[in-house]
């Protein structure tokens, strides 16, 4: 079966274009207003979707994303809420895919075989557990194995060549190359640095490279987009979102997503 | 010995290493150079020398007979770690770490700390050692700790406090986190307990089982047997599991962990992880945490600082699960009682943390009768707890 994340990288591959995933925090400030943004995404020109679910312990992201995953526990965002997202983007979008976006905790909670079923179910693709390293993700990886779900492998500076092997081992869908070792929302790595880790990675796995971690404006997002299969910016949309609301996230995000999907050289 | 952890760092199905990417090759260069160093005799030889000269090892085991009266029973030995160089057990595992880090050529230390023992420890063997030092601490605990912030202060570390979250230790902890992954590569992270990502539980556990090593030859020339029992307060567990590392395989020694159980276990305000938690995934590791029905993580509470953790060492939980270690509680109430009668009885004044296993060892104490036998760890000494008690008597100093 091709799932939607192959179409899209091969509807991108076609067009000879770098694609634009968009990170938002479901939930945050309310399920409605998440849901809202989410639905509008698509048609500001987001190729795929990252679904952030909050945690309180977020010790990978920077403040704001902290910040915007508190404000999301607070309206009572929990796992199964952030699904009921993806059941309702579903009901008018068959082709974005959805990454969920979240650390082990409270899906460990629920049950990895339950969550990889309940994520089918609502129309998810794939997800990305930034503390479950290829060394423990085995049992969640078995599940998603079993409805055809992609676990998304991080990869980083620090991933030299001795490592890489072991972490794009058993990879689907695509790798996301964290393009600075540090937190969300951070400063962005060096062009040259990121065309080199791209080539490797995309070597050594196969599948496409997305680079994500410190792209905050158009021009970033254009110099990554040169070397990377897609750009991924989190923080400059939740920070727009939150601090000016909808139209003016969604403006951000035709911005950055135009940038990055010029034609390749 | 004990044959665990395994290879990844599992104590049973708890422990293993829960990081970011961008931690996972610092974490396996940390495990090969301690791997390594834990091998040579002159890492051991550097780390004895310390520990005799500097920190002022071996800590005494004293007969507390005051105690042992008051308790009409089991006699009453104490482990006496509040006698170390910086107050507290917490040196034994920094000198180690340290002494690490020199062997990888790190200079910049990183650290977290909740009652500020961890951190003046810390901030102590860098200063010794001509080392950068960074303490994270929560701005609630900043708050409560004053005289441990001054100290790290005159020793020349830099103390950032905390203001994410809850604003204390679990706090600190990620913003350690935060940091480390940010510069993993000139940066030292030196956990101040037996948890987080392997291999810290296994190998902060050594560095702290000179305690039990030591109170072990100790009983034994005092009262030639082993004790029936073995009882220490818990936070993280270090001072808890270096003391119980040496009993473990000797079954007819009971092993006692007391959680800080606030303002009572059955509240929502307690520490008291195995007694009130689940099995989960935070920092780095799997053990048992205070969560709620969604798998968030629940605020801890404790008059303590260095108890106040929602989590747990993933030795704990295993001991724990396997029944080889007992867990219990005591309050914050009890604990303030407690303090007050070692200081009146024994003329030690007790860390609040460590107060905590006293009234539970005066139980046992009745409990084993006259014949019976128990050392207590008395992990720190209390006198940067002198505020917090004097504020509860509503005495102004």
């Amino acid at each position: 079966m091709t799932t939607r994340i192959d179409k899209t990288f091969a509807r991108l591959r076609a067009a000879n274009q770098s694609g634009f995933v968009a990170y938002i925090m479901g939930g945050d400030p309310s399920h409605a207003a998440s849901l809202e943004l989410m639905k509008a995404l698509p048609d500001a020109g987001v190729d795929i979707i990252e679904l952030g679910m909050p945690f309180t312990d977020p010790a990978a992201d920077g403040p704001v994303i902290e910040l915007a995953g508190l404000r999301a526990l607070k309206s009572g965002t929990t796992v199964r809420s952030v699904l009921d997202m993806a059941t309702d983007f579903r009901k008018d979008n068959d082709d974005t895919p959805i990454i969920l976006m979240g650390y082990a905790n409270p899906i460990h909670h629920m049950g990895y075989a339950e969550f990889a079923a309940a994520a089918k179910d609502s129309g998810v693709d794939g997800a990305i557990i930034v503390d479950l390293p290829p060394e423990e993700d085995g049992e969640l990886r078995a599940a998603f194995d079993q409805h055809d779900l992609a676990l998304i492998r991080l990869a980083t500076p620090t991933t030299d060549d001795a490592r890489l092997p072991t972490v794009v081992a058993g990879t689907k869908g695509f790798v996301y190359y964290v393009s600075v070792a540090g937190i969300t929302g951070a400063a962005k790595g060096e062009n040259a640095a990121i065309s080199d880790a791209v080539n490797r990675i995309r070597t050594a796995s196969g599948l496409p490279v997305v680079v994500g971690f410190g792209i905050k404006t158009p021009e970033q997002s254009a110099q990554v987009a040169a070397h990377a299969d897609a750009v991924v910016v989190g923080s400059a949309i939740v920070e727009a979102f939150h601090k000016n609301g909808k139209d003016a996230a969604l403006a951000l995000v035709k911005n950055l997503s135009a940038a990055a999907q010029v034609n390749r050289p | 010995m004990t044959n665990y952890p395994d290879e990844n760092g599992r104590f049973g199905s708890f422990g293993g290493r829960y990081v970011a990417e961008t931690l996972m090759p610092p974490i396996l260069a940390l495990e090969s150079a301690y791997k390594e160093a834990r091998k040579d005799p002159s890492f051991w030889a550097e780390f004895d020398n310390f520990a005799q000269h500097y920190v002022g090892r071996p800590s005494p085991l004293y007969f507390a007979e005051r105690l042992t009266e008051y308790g009409k029973g089991a006699k009453i030995y104490l482990k006496r770690e509040d006698l170390n160089h910086t107050g507290a057990h917490k040196i034994n595992n920094v000198l180690g770490q340290l002494l690490l880090a020199k062997r990888m050529g790190k200079k910049r230390i990183i650290a977290e700390t909740g009652a500020g023992q961890h951190g003046v420890a810390t901030a102590t063997m860098a200063a010794r050692l001509g080392m950068d030092c960074i303490v994270f601490m929560g701005a609630v605990d900043i708050e409560r700790q004053k005289p441990n912030v001054f100290r790290m202060k005159l020793l020349g570390a830099e103390v950032r406090s905390v203001t994410s979250g809850t604003s204390t230790l679990k706090d600190a902890m990620n913003d350690a986190l935060r940091d480390w992954v940010t510069h993993a590569s000139e940066t030292f992270y030196c956990i101040g307990t037996v948890a987080g990502p392997a291999p810290y539980p296994e190998m902060v556990r050594e560095f702290q089982s000179i305690i039990g090593r030591e109170a072990k030859a100790q009983i034994l020339k005092a009262e030639n047997r082993l004790p029936d029992a073995v009882v220490a307060c818990i936070g993280g567990g270090s001072n808890a599991m270096g003391i119980f590392h040496e009993f473990i395989e000797d079954k007819n020694v009971r092993l006692i962990g007391v959680e800080a159980a606030g303002r009572g276990v059955d509240t929502d305000e307690h520490a008291a992880s195995l007694t009130g938690g689940a099995p989960g995934i935070l920092h780095g590791n799997r053990t048992y945490l205070l969560q709620d029905e969604h798998g968030q993580i629940n605020d801890a509470h404790s008059i303590s600082a260095g108890l106040d953790y929602p989590g747990i060492g993933p030795e704990h939980s295993y001991l724990h699960e396997i029944g080889r270690a007992e867990y219990v509680s005591c309050t914050d109430n009890e604990a303030v009682n407690a303090f007050q009668l070692c200081t009146k009885l024994e003329g030690i004044i007790p860390a609040l943390e460590s107060a905590h296993a006293l009234p539970r060892t005066l139980d046992l104490a009745k409990e084993l009768g006259g014949d019976g036998l128990i050392i207590m760890n008395m992990s720190g000494r209390g006198d940067k707890d002198v505020n917090t008690i004097a504020g509860l008597m509503g005495v102004e100093i």
